[in-house]
């Protein structure tokens, strides 16, 4: 081996090896990661056989214009995210900033726009806890369907906040020059982390705002 | 290590990682996995013996029957903190965060696991759910059992649930972490020439434990986390009351804290199978199979948890199948113990101290693992469903099981570790008080759980009495087994006589490099070129004249 690149860690042998290292570690990750949402799945499958007209009459409390405006915020961020990982493997680094910035912008939309829907279920009392009021015969579970849809949406809330932050501190750093077509593996497993979180509002959106719709 | 206080105490020359830099910082912030062990090594022998004087206060107060030590409530307080403080807290983290992350880039001919920083990291993880759960027991301790059971624990319980339940929830991530490094580890950084069917078979179990780390412990943690959410916002997930299931917990429960077991108990067969081909000095008996068995248990480890829930009220035809695939479990299981008996069998077979606890974990593994059977079983689990026959069957598994393989392991590889051996006497001695103790601790409680003695009662019929006092009496033999090679071990690390870089002599990478390892493990990368345990046609490893007081044979000359 000649010279080593400034970017191996000492325990690899070569680039190769640590971008092998690095890429299954964040699948493996995201396996454990999908085990984590599927927990929360599984809730609120039971919960939705058990009480499948309550269900339906809550998820009518949502709105579907503001959810489905947010899925496509997300899949153009996906569709960004992508093309950063592109320009970064072919080395362009204004593409791959520029990329960057877009993705970092549509992940705030996608929050700002949650944010006005979390405010609006506080201001209807759609809340769980003592100040949660809904018509009689189906309070408890839309009490439970809003405690899932928070604690879901919640989760992947969380999810976005990280990722908008390891994507700004990606935008900083290739800014900087730091990826190039030999280096760029940060750019590609983040960008699997990216779609994960996408995928998972993918799922999110349809079992939380569409199974009220009349047919 | 310094030039040594007198002439009587032998020193390690080489560099090493333990002489490669000094003070807290250099052992705080290292990344190096062998450093990182020795620091889990400490945090997880504190949380033993917290846990362990839990046991023993458990103990003390079953003496009488009508449990004159404490109240019932603290004795429900003393039984969770003892589950909780054992299981989270040292079994799921005792072999692989200590041995697998000391041995499993040695093994395999690497520098270090494949990210070190987050191996670092997950020590400081685990700490940091350790520090809620002393909280939680400093302020006063939770009762509602390690099973956490709502809406019990959600709703009734006026203890620290909350305080608890975050410590584990945190402390999952190490875990999740370190089975996710040595994944990667595994199949990224194998030394040239070691190919998968090379690998030591101790790296084959780590394997199939860290895919039930990383499938099972995510859907704890978010389990856990909605009981805390629950009793904090008073929702209703699983709450009958509000609409919830309650059932629905323990389905969610169990289908983590079953695989847990094998968590605790595969790297516990891992290191006895190290150990028997070792100390039969012959080549395991069905390598392949016993690799497959391996992820035989994780694969079907994870479709048995609702034999848990036989009387919980799951329908009958859920608790049928459930019923065969535990039954089915036991046959990868088996598998192993064969394997293992026909690798002893017409192999000369010698006594040291990990030998004891290899033989030790195989008995009691047969015990606990056959009884778990009688549980399995739909209609005989109704009767001895929460006995003390549960408690006795998992203590068997567990103690006698993951305990004995832990141990065995660490003495196994402490010449590795420290570059020194103990005392083999007082070794053997201690392991064989371990044996007996336990036996004596925990076989009355089969006999007691079969007669109807409920678990978790601080009371009991005074015709119980006889085979409490044994099981208490038991304990307190079990508890010298336990100090015992705490103290030797100690003591060794600086007055032991030099071990050498392969003192059994083994055929592993492992006993390729110095003991202890250099920092970066190899002087120069390893290349591998033999099969594993290959005995016979390893010229270097050739028996010369047994040396009489090891009980075992002499290194040969390596160069």
């Amino acid at each position: 081996m000649s010279q080593a690149h400034s970017a191996l860690a000492e325990q690899f042998r070569d680039l190769e090896q640590q971008r092998e290292a690095s890429s299954l570690g964040m699948w493996v990750f995201l396996v454990t990661e999908i085990m984590f949402f599927g927990g929360l799945f599984m809730v609120y499958t039971v919960a939705r056989a058990m009480h499948p007209a309550g269900f339906a009459q809550a998820s009518r409390h949502l709105d579907v214009t503001l959810g489905g405006t947010n899925t496509a915020v997300l899949i153009c961020s996906s569709l960004t995210m992508a093309l950063a990982v592109y320009a970064s493997q072919v080395g362009r680094r204004r593409m791959l900033a520029g990329f960057l910035a877009l993705t970092i912008a549509l992940g705030c939309v996608f929050l700002v726009i949650k944010a006005i829907e979390y405010a609006d279920k506080f201001h209807h009392h759609l809340v769980p806890g003592s100040a949660f009021s809904f018509a009689a015969p189906e309070a408890r579970p839309a009490e439970l369907f809003f405690s899932l849809y928070f604690a879901m949406t919640g989760l992947h809330a969380l999810h976005m906040i990280i990722g908008v932050g390891v994507v700004a501190v990606l935008l900083v750093k290739a800014w900087r020059g730091r990826y190039t077509i030999e280096y760029h593996t940060p750019v590609e497993i983040s960008g699997l982390y990216w779609h994960f979180v996408d995928i998972i509002w993918i799922f999110l959106f349809p079992l939380l705002y569409l199974i009220g719709l009349k047919r | 290590m310094s030039t040594g206080t007198g002439a009587s105490v032998p020193t390690l020359g080489h560099e090493n990682y333990l002489n490669v830099s000094y003070g807290v910082k250099s052992w705080l912030l290292t990344t190096d996995h062998k450093r990182i062990a020795l620091l889990y090594l400490v945090s997880i022998t504190l949380f033993f013996f917290l846990g362990g004087a839990f046991a023993v206060l458990i103990r003390l107060n079953l003496l009488t029957p009508q449990g004159d030590l404490v109240s019932a409530e603290t004795y429900n307080k003393f039984f969770t903190m003892h589950g909780v403080v054992m299981i989270f807290f040292f079994l799921i983290p005792s072999i692989p965060a200590v041995l697998g992350n000391f041995l499993i880039p040695l093994m395999i001919g690497a520098k270090d696991l494949a990210f070190p920083r987050l191996n670092l990291s997950s020590w400081y993880i685990f700490n940091l759910g350790g520090l809620f759960t002393l909280y939680s027991i400093i302020r006063g301790g939770v009762d509602t059992g390690w099973t956490f059971y709502t809406p019990y624990s959600s709703l009734y319980s006026n203890t620290h649930v909350v305080a608890t339940v975050v410590g584990i929830f945190i402390t999952g991530f190490s875990t999740i972490l370190t089975g996710l490094n040595f994944i990667v580890t595994i199949h990224t950084m194998r030394a040239p020439g070691m190919t998968w069917f090379r690998l030591p078979l101790f790296v084959w179990t780590h394997y199939a434990t860290s895919l039930i780390m990383i499938l099972g412990t995510p859907v704890v943690a978010i389990t856990l986390a909605l009981v805390a959410v629950e009793r904090v916002f008073h929702l209703g997930i699983f709450n009958p009351a509000l609409g919830g299931d309650p059932v629905l917990f323990q389905h969610l429960f169990w289908f983590y804290s079953h695989p847990a077991v094998y968590i605790m108990v595969l790297p516990a067969m891992g290191v006895t199978t190290e150990l028997i081909t070792t100390f039969a000095r012959k080549k395991l008996f069905g390598y392949h199979l016993v690799a497959a068995a391996s992820f035989g248990i994780a694969v079907i480890g994870f479709f048995v948890w609702a034999h848990h829930m036989f009387v919980a009220g799951v329908s009958p035809y859920a608790a049928m199948i459930f019923s065969i695939l535990s039954y089915l479990v036991a046959i990868p299981s088996a598998v192993k113990v064969f394997n293992w008996m026909a690798t002893l069998y017409k192999g000369s077979v010698s006594w040291a101290t990990p030998m004891l606890y290899g033989l030790g974990f195989i008995g009691l593994f047969v015990m606990g693992g056959l009884t778990g059977l009688f549980l399995a079983a739909l209609g005989l689990d109704v009767h001895v469903h929460d006995t003390y026959f549960v408690v006795a069957h998992f203590h068997y598994i567990m103690v006698g099981g993951a305990v004995m393989g832990y141990l065995g392991g660490l003495h196994y590889w402490w010449p590795k570790i420290s570059g020194r051996l103990y005392p083999e006497a007082l070794a053997r001695f201690s392991a064989i008080v371990l044996f007996v103790g336990f036996n004596l601790t925990f076989f009355p409680q089969f006999i007691l759980g079969y007669l109807g003695m409920p678990r978790r009662y601080h009371a009991y019929p005074p015709e119980f009495q006889v085979l409490n006092v044994l099981s208490t009496a038991g304990a307190s033999i079990l508890g010298i087994g336990y100090l015992l090679p705490m103290f030797y071990l100690i003591w060794s690390m600086r007055y032991g006589p030099v071990a050498g870089p392969n003192p059994w002599p083994a055929t592993g990478l492992e006993w390729q490099t110095p003991s202890p390892p250099p920092p970066h493990n190899f002087d120069v990368t390893p290349v591998v070129s033999w099969e594993p345990y290959d005995f016979a046609n390893r010229p270097d490893l050739k028996y010369p004249a047994p040396a009489p007081e090891l009980g075992h044979f002499q290194p040969a000359a390596q160069d």
